[in-house]
């Protein structure tokens, strides 16, 4: 497959001028997320091989495939954390991923939940919330500045969206593993990004709070992009959405979960096994 | 709805009532009584507060400054510096150039020149020199040539992500080569042998007991300082940022803070406490040389640290006290003991008090929960 952009030198300058204030980004085209011929390799082991794939505003994916398929390593391209050998990465029409350093892509509007939940143990559930609020990161700023109440205001709101309410003055670090999903998806979206990145958000929950977690996803698909990646097929056909499947660092096919799992290839590679 | 609070409403309520009740005490001790007694009560007295306990309190004061600069950058944001004794060296120096300016022709061959420079045969100031015998331009030196050193040290190894042991070694090199730098005669700052024999501050006498009592008493006032600012900036926003870039700081990129900016105020603001520290130090103890550079220096506040207990603010200042007291006593009393005294103390905190004597306190205070 041809590369419908390649990444040439004018667009890089201009993402280099931007790092200082990450610029807002362009939805125009409904695509929030090109990814074009993208290959990762480490150590001779190719993690990513020419993998294309495009999400669309307001879409909800999922992405699937068995372990090494290039699930974690296509979250850490997107938001920066690997850089790629070949390919390009954008976010809306005009932000050049590759270019951009982590601290930059968390700010024009792409959040990250990580496959282990990484909240910040010593932290009481409060302050977690408080750090990933939306605002203003620079240090002359944040020492200044205190909390508004309107600030406040969105931390008891999401508190309770997550139904951590109660346990506001804990210790992160104390709460279930399941409570610690939650309040890392809580503190994503108090950042308020455009586009969610989610790694296995319910691995180790019950099927109640699985269920809730469905639940709470299929309503942010109603005013953000979401990627998904998860092994749970229920969980998938709970959200509903488009299903990609990652096999060896490419894709294997897409499509609505049916027919994925309908898909021959698919059923060879992974679900047959 | 509450309005945002004013910055001076946060730094009173950073600080709980026993802290602000404690260091009034202080306050009333160390700015007051002591200083009283010492100037007004005959030697003979018994209420009199010798000059041992004045330049020894002022001293330890002044370390203590530094060892709560440590424990921001080491208990609160995870950098452990191995090589703070430079900053503080530094300060001491650029404070020292005013002092050795002060003496005025009264030095061994009465000249324009330190003696050591005449001792060089020079027969001008260089050029870093001038300016240094007023007292602002020296005071501005002492704050600001630290902080730069300090910011530009920390730009180059927080942007390319040196981390943990690494940095603390490379801070280990750091003071390591300030301390050959300064040894060298042609560096400009007396060699091996430093800045010594003070006679005057800003016009007082050096060893007069009143710029005693006053150099004791601006020790006391920048260590309430240096904790009620160190209070206010750990229980801040940033000390908050700092303590999560502490504990996961990948994490906290994805969140859309640049750890390097953080870093660098810390750092930076640490830098200059003990660089501030160092000047009020010279004067009190009559001397600055390279060796207050050596490695085993920057180790030892790092022991005082631990020994306090770090992240606490006030252990550094328990831990800088205690350990120089038994200091003092071990050097008199037997002084081939105190390093392996030292080297046992580093290892049984380690090994048995990993939050040192205020995590004791506290330990015995609350009786563990069980798991």
């Amino acid at each position: 497959m041809m590369p419908i952009l390649t990444a040439p030198t004018a667009p890089r300058r201009a993402a280099f001028a931007r790092a200082a204030s990450p610029g807002v980004v362009d939805e125009t085209h409904d695509v929030i997320l090109y990814l074009e011929g993208i290959t990762v390799t480490f150590d001779g082991f190719r993690a990513l091989n020419q993998l294309t794939l495009h999400i669309e505003v307001g879409e909800l994916r999922c992405v699937i495939g068995p372990n090494g398929a290039g699930k974690t390593t296509m979250m850490d391209v997107v938001t920066g954390r690997t850089r790629p050998d070949r390919g390009a990465a954008f976010f809306g029409q005009n932000l050049d991923l590759t270019e951009l350093s982590e601290t930059e892509i968390a700010l024009a509007g792409i959040g990250r939940k990580f496959q282990k939940p990484t909240v910040f143990e010593r932290h009481t559930v409060r302050e977690n919330l408080e750090l990933a609020l939306k605002g203003d990161r620079r240090v002359r700023r944040v020492l200044l500045g205190g909390l508004g109440s309107e600030d406040e205001g969105r931390i008891d709101g999401m508190l309770r969206r997550i139904h951590l309410a109660g346990e506001d003055s804990r210790e992160a670090g104390l709460l279930s593993h399941g409570q610690k999903q939650w309040l890392e998806i809580g503190m994503l979206l108090v950042q308020e990004p455009q586009l969610l990145l989610l790694d296995e958000p319910v691995a180790g929950m019950t099927d109640e709070e699985t269920e809730r977690t469905a639940e709470l996803i299929r309503s942010l698909a109603e005013t953000h992009s979401l990627v998904v990646v998860e092994h749970d097929m229920a969980f998938i056909a709970q959200l509903g959405g488009r299903v990609t499947v990652l096999h060896e660092g490419s894709v294997l096919a897409e499509g609505s979960l049916d027919e994925v799992q309908e898909n021959p290839r698919v059923i060879e590679v992974y679900l047959g096994r | 709805m509450a309005p945002r609070k004013s910055l001076a409403v946060r730094v009173l309520e950073s600080t709980p009532r026993a802290g602000w009740l404690a260091l009034g005490a202080f306050s009333l001790l160390f700015l007051g009584v002591l200083p009283a007694l010492h100037l007004f009560t005959p030697a003979a007295s018994r209420l009199h507060v010798s000059d041992l306990v004045i330049t020894v309190g002022g001293k330890i004061m002044c370390y203590a400054v530094v060892a709560v600069a440590l424990d921001l950058v080491w208990g609160y944001a995870g950098i452990l510096s191995l090589g703070h004794g430079l900053f503080f060296a530094l300060g001491g120096y650029a404070f020292g150039m005013y002092l050795m300016r002060s003496i005025g022709h009264e030095g061994v061959y009465q000249s324009d020149l330190p003696d050591f420079m005449v001792f060089l045969d020079w027969k001008k100031y260089p050029w870093f020199w001038t300016g240094t015998d007023h007292f602002l331009w020296a005071l501005a030196l002492v704050l600001v040539v630290p902080a730069l050193l300090a910011f530009v040290f920390g730009l180059f190894a927080f942007s390319s992500r040196v981390r943990g042991v690494y940095l603390s070694i490379i801070t280990q090199a750091l003071t390591y080569a300030g301390m050959l730098f300064f040894f060298r005669n042609e560096t400009g700052f007396g060699g091996n042998n430093g800045f010594t024999d003070f006679k005057r501050v800003l016009g007082f006498p050096i060893t007069a007991p009143s710029t005693r009592a006053v150099l004791f008493m601006l020790s006391a006032a920048l260590l309430g300082g240096t904790l009620v600012l160190g209070r206010y900036l750990v229980t801040s926003r940033v000390g908050r940022v700092l303590a999560a870039i502490r504990d996961e700081e990948p994490r906290v990129r994805f969140l859309g803070y640049d750890p390097l900016w953080y870093k660098l105020f810390v750092w930076t603001l640490s830098a200059t406490l003990c660089a501030a520290a160092g000047a009020l130090y010279v004067p009190q103890v009559g001397i600055i040389n390279p060796s207050e550079m050596s490695p085993a220096n920057s180790i030892e506040i790092a022991i005082w640290v631990a020994f306090g207990g770090r992240g606490t603010l006030v252990g550094p200042v328990l831990g800088a006290s205690l350990v120089n007291l038994a200091k003092s006593w071990f050097t008199v009393a037997f002084p081939e003991v105190w390093p392996f005294f030292l080297g046992l103390l580093f290892i049984l905190i380690t090994l048995l008090l990993p939050r040192g004597v205020v995590g004791l306190a506290t330990r015995l205070r609350r009786p563990r929960r069980p798991a």
